[in-house]
């Protein structure tokens, strides 16, 4: 099998051609929302300033070699209101959401770091809770907090508490985990149910009352994806957790970064009943709500049978299922069919998913 | 799911596909009214099942590609209005007015607020009682009741603090104003189930009399729409006319009375313009003159706003469904859900939209 090199010269269009930054003056929130805007923001304005080959893999962490290790770096801020929510707390999700990209580059976790802007007025028992949440997170990952900063705010100027996490983790040789591995016959892997964070978030968010509550599926992934790659090593080419933007902005992205279509299975795709019943009621489209504890995964067509057995017998991969697969197709497309059998696109959300009138 | 899964039934629609191929032996061109509708005629890849044989063309029932470019401004300006409170449903924020949209305005500072009911709104004044909370009272007859219970409950609970931007269009006068063009195609129509659940279908009995059409009144899963295009196609086929109802789950023939008469209660008709289409007579609500305290057009001096379309948006013959989405030429070049020049391409309801995200390889 060939596998191109993790470290590659950037692509010559990015830097010379950036894409427009649409008509907005200013920063919407759609430029963070994982779609279009975001994409734009990305592709547009920070790669091609800080312009190196790193960068340009565009991948959840970056991944170079130092010293003889080779390293994974990578770095997240989270801002989500309400700093408590069911199913997790701002502190744990600082923790998990950094362990999770680093386990998307295919490394094992080893340290962190935490960067704490406060807002003053928070109260210092909330303030507690979090770290201790921080704390028992990184205990049961086994990563420690090695470094850390403080900042506070001005009241009014902050959402009570900001956290940014970067980490670090060691990738062991012969593991390449890159989205422009995904090549048609691959075969697309899911860990689990989607969009239970974003509706979970939604739900304590705008007051909404569903009959079960929905809990964030918040969770480390560093194991599952551990014994992802004992068992199959270069057999497996992809892994993105599917945060914001969801399943559906994950593998538009794969397909783009690898020149290839994605053919999803609507049926396949694990949905719980609430949250389902959420999106329904909501007129949102699970596919492109935020799962906080999810492995996608693409893995050769030869190995999803035994990629399925290694994350169902992990409680974080009770649900596993094969949802797609890659196809040659029109590269970047990805197609999905529906439960009645039809076929349609899945498109990049220009901005955030709004609920409908009626 | 219950009450979904049954609706999305893969044999089912592979029964209903193959019972539409069998009956269909002349080309007809149907339209759904309602937005909902052809999302989940795209979304779910029914217009690529069924016969090449039968055009569906994609009506005006998009709440949010109807509700007029100035209506979009006097929302932006009462929004931009210091101290103000202005609370909307979600997919109208996105909206683009003359020159910008409502996510803008709160993006520059403006309280904008998405609420899921107009009840919210309501317990935002109660809540807020310094501020002024406006809500932009848009839609169809299915919006109309709950939006007149917040003006009724407002009315009770005495709030002052409390309006309603009132942009309520009708559908019974759009489909007479589709039919009476002399370039109409369509010949038969898929009414909206949830319009009908409301307003039950007694008034389009005469409209399919007088235009000789079949009309059938149909609900949103998929199961629904291949149900409801298979009971049309047979009409026409078989030459008959009058109004069927595939959504017997959730209409009868006279409507929900209650829901009825508290919609006349607080509301009356009026002449109203539609976006991409023009003023169509009798074809919407307005606040009835008793409940004229809480119209916002009017506390807030905003009814001189107008405002001009985009010259190159064809949305008035898309909606009319005159042409399909995908043969505009700005069609995913100047215009795309990043940059729509027409309410067509903004909401995920509107068929220019739908076309984009999900149709547009074919």
């Amino acid at each position: 099998m060939s596998t191109p090199p993790i470290v590659s010269s950037p692509d010559p269009s990015l830097g010379s051609c950036p894409l427009p930054l649409s008509d907005y003056p200013s920063v919407q929130m759609a430029h963070g929302g994982g779609g279009k805007l975001s994409q734009q923001l990305i592709e547009g304005l920070l790669v091609p300033s800080f312009d190196n080959p790193t960068l340009s893999a565009l991948h959840d962490g970056a991944v170079f070699t130092a010293g003889g290790a080779r390293l994974a770096f990578s770095t997240d801020s989270y801002v989500v209101r309400p700093i408590f929510f069911p199913g997790g707390d701002i502190g744990s999700l600082a923790v998990h959401g950094t362990v999770n990209d680093l386990a998307m580059c295919g490394a094992r976790p080893i340290a962190l770091s935490c960067g704490l802007i406060l807002e003053e007025g928070l109260p210092m028992a909330s303030l507690r809770a979090v770290v201790a949440s921080m704390r028992a997170a990184a205990r049961a990952v086994g990563v420690s907090i090695v470094t850390g900063d403080t900042k506070v705010v001005d009241r009014g100027k902050g959402d009570g508490i900001y956290i940014n996490t970067a980490g670090i983790g060691i990738v062991a040789d012969g593991i390449v985990i890159d989205p422009r591995r995904a090549r048609p016959g691959d075969a697309v892997l899911l860990s689990g149910r989607i969009a239970d964070h974003g509706i979970a978030i939604l739900s304590v968010r705008e007051g909404l009352e569903f009959e079960s509550p929905i809990e964030s599926d918040s969770a480390p992934l560093h194991d599952l994806v551990a014994r992802l790659l004992d068992r199959l090593g270069a057999d497996v080419h992809v892994l993105r957790d599917p945060t914001r933007g969801g399943v559906a902005s994950a593998t538009n992205e794969i397909a783009a970064r690898a020149g290839v279509g994605i053919r999803l299975d609507e049926p396949s795709i694990p949905v719980s009943e609430p949250v389902r019943g959420a999106c329904e009621l909501l007129g949102l489209d699970p596919l492109y709500v935020a799962n906080e504890g999810k492995l996608l995964a693409i893995v050769a067509r030869e190995a999803a049978e035994s990629a399925l057995d290694v994350l169902r017998s992990h409680a974080l991969g009770a649900e596993a299922a094969i949802i797609g697969e890659v196809v040659e197709g029109r590269a970047g497309v990805v197609t999905l069919r529906s439960s009645i059998g039809g076929s349609r696109i899945v498109d990049l959300l220009t901005g955030e998913q709004l609920p409908r009138i009626c | 799911m219950r009450f979904v899964d049954e609706y999305r039934d893969p044999a089912l629609a592979q029964a209903l596909v193959a019972a539409i191929e069998r009956d269909t032996r002349h080309p007809w061109t149907l339209m759904e009214i309602c937005g909902g509708q052809t999302h989940t005629l795209l979304r779910s890849g029914i217009d690529r099942m069924i016969p090449d044989l039968i055009t569906l063309v994609h009506g005006p029932g998009c709440p949010v590609c109807v509700t007029p470019l100035e209506q979009i401004d006097r929302a932006i300006a009462i929004a931009r209005r210091p101290g103000t409170l202005f609370a909307s449903f979600g997919d109208m924020l996105r909206v683009p007015g003359s020159e910008t949209d409502l996510l803008a305005v709160k993006s520059e500072g403006g309280d904008v607020r998405i609420v899921y009911s107009p009840l919210d709104a309501v317990r935002l004044a109660q809540k807020n009682p310094d501020r002024e909370v406006v809500f932009f009272a848009v839609g169809f007859e299915t919006t109309a009741p709950p939006n007149a219970m917040a003006v009724w409950q407002a009315e009770k609970l005495g709030l002052r603090n409390f309006s309603v931007l009132v942009s309520h269009v009708l559908v019974p006068p759009a489909m007479e104003a589709i039919l009476g063009s002399p370039l109409n195609r369509v010949q038969g129509f898929l009414a909206a189930g949830h319009v009908c659940a409301v307003m039950g279908y007694w008034e389009y009995e005469p409209i399919a009399l007088r235009h000789q059409i079949p009309i059938t009144v149909t609900g949103f899963e998929p199961l629904d729409l291949l149900h409801g295009i298979h009971l049309t196609v047979k009409a026409l086929e078989e030459g008959r006319v009058g109004v069927e109802n595939q959504y017997s789950r959730a209409v009868v023939r006279e409507g929900n009375r209650p829901a009825q008469a508290l919609v006349a209660q607080v509301f009356e008709t009026c002449d109203r313009k539609w976006r991409g289409i023009g003023p169509i007579p009798a074809s919407g609500f307005r606040l009835r003159p008793e409940y004229s305290a809480f119209d916002a057009e009017r506390r807030f001096e905003v009814e001189g706003v107008t405002a001009d379309e985009s010259p190159l948006c064809i949305a008035g013959e898309i909606l009319q469904g005159l042409k399909k989405p995908h043969l505009c030429p700005a069609f995913g070049k100047q215009c795309t859900p990043e940059r729509p020049l027409g309410a067509p391409m903004v909401s995920a309801e509107g068929a220019c939209a739908a076309y984009f995200r999900y149709a547009r390889a074919s």
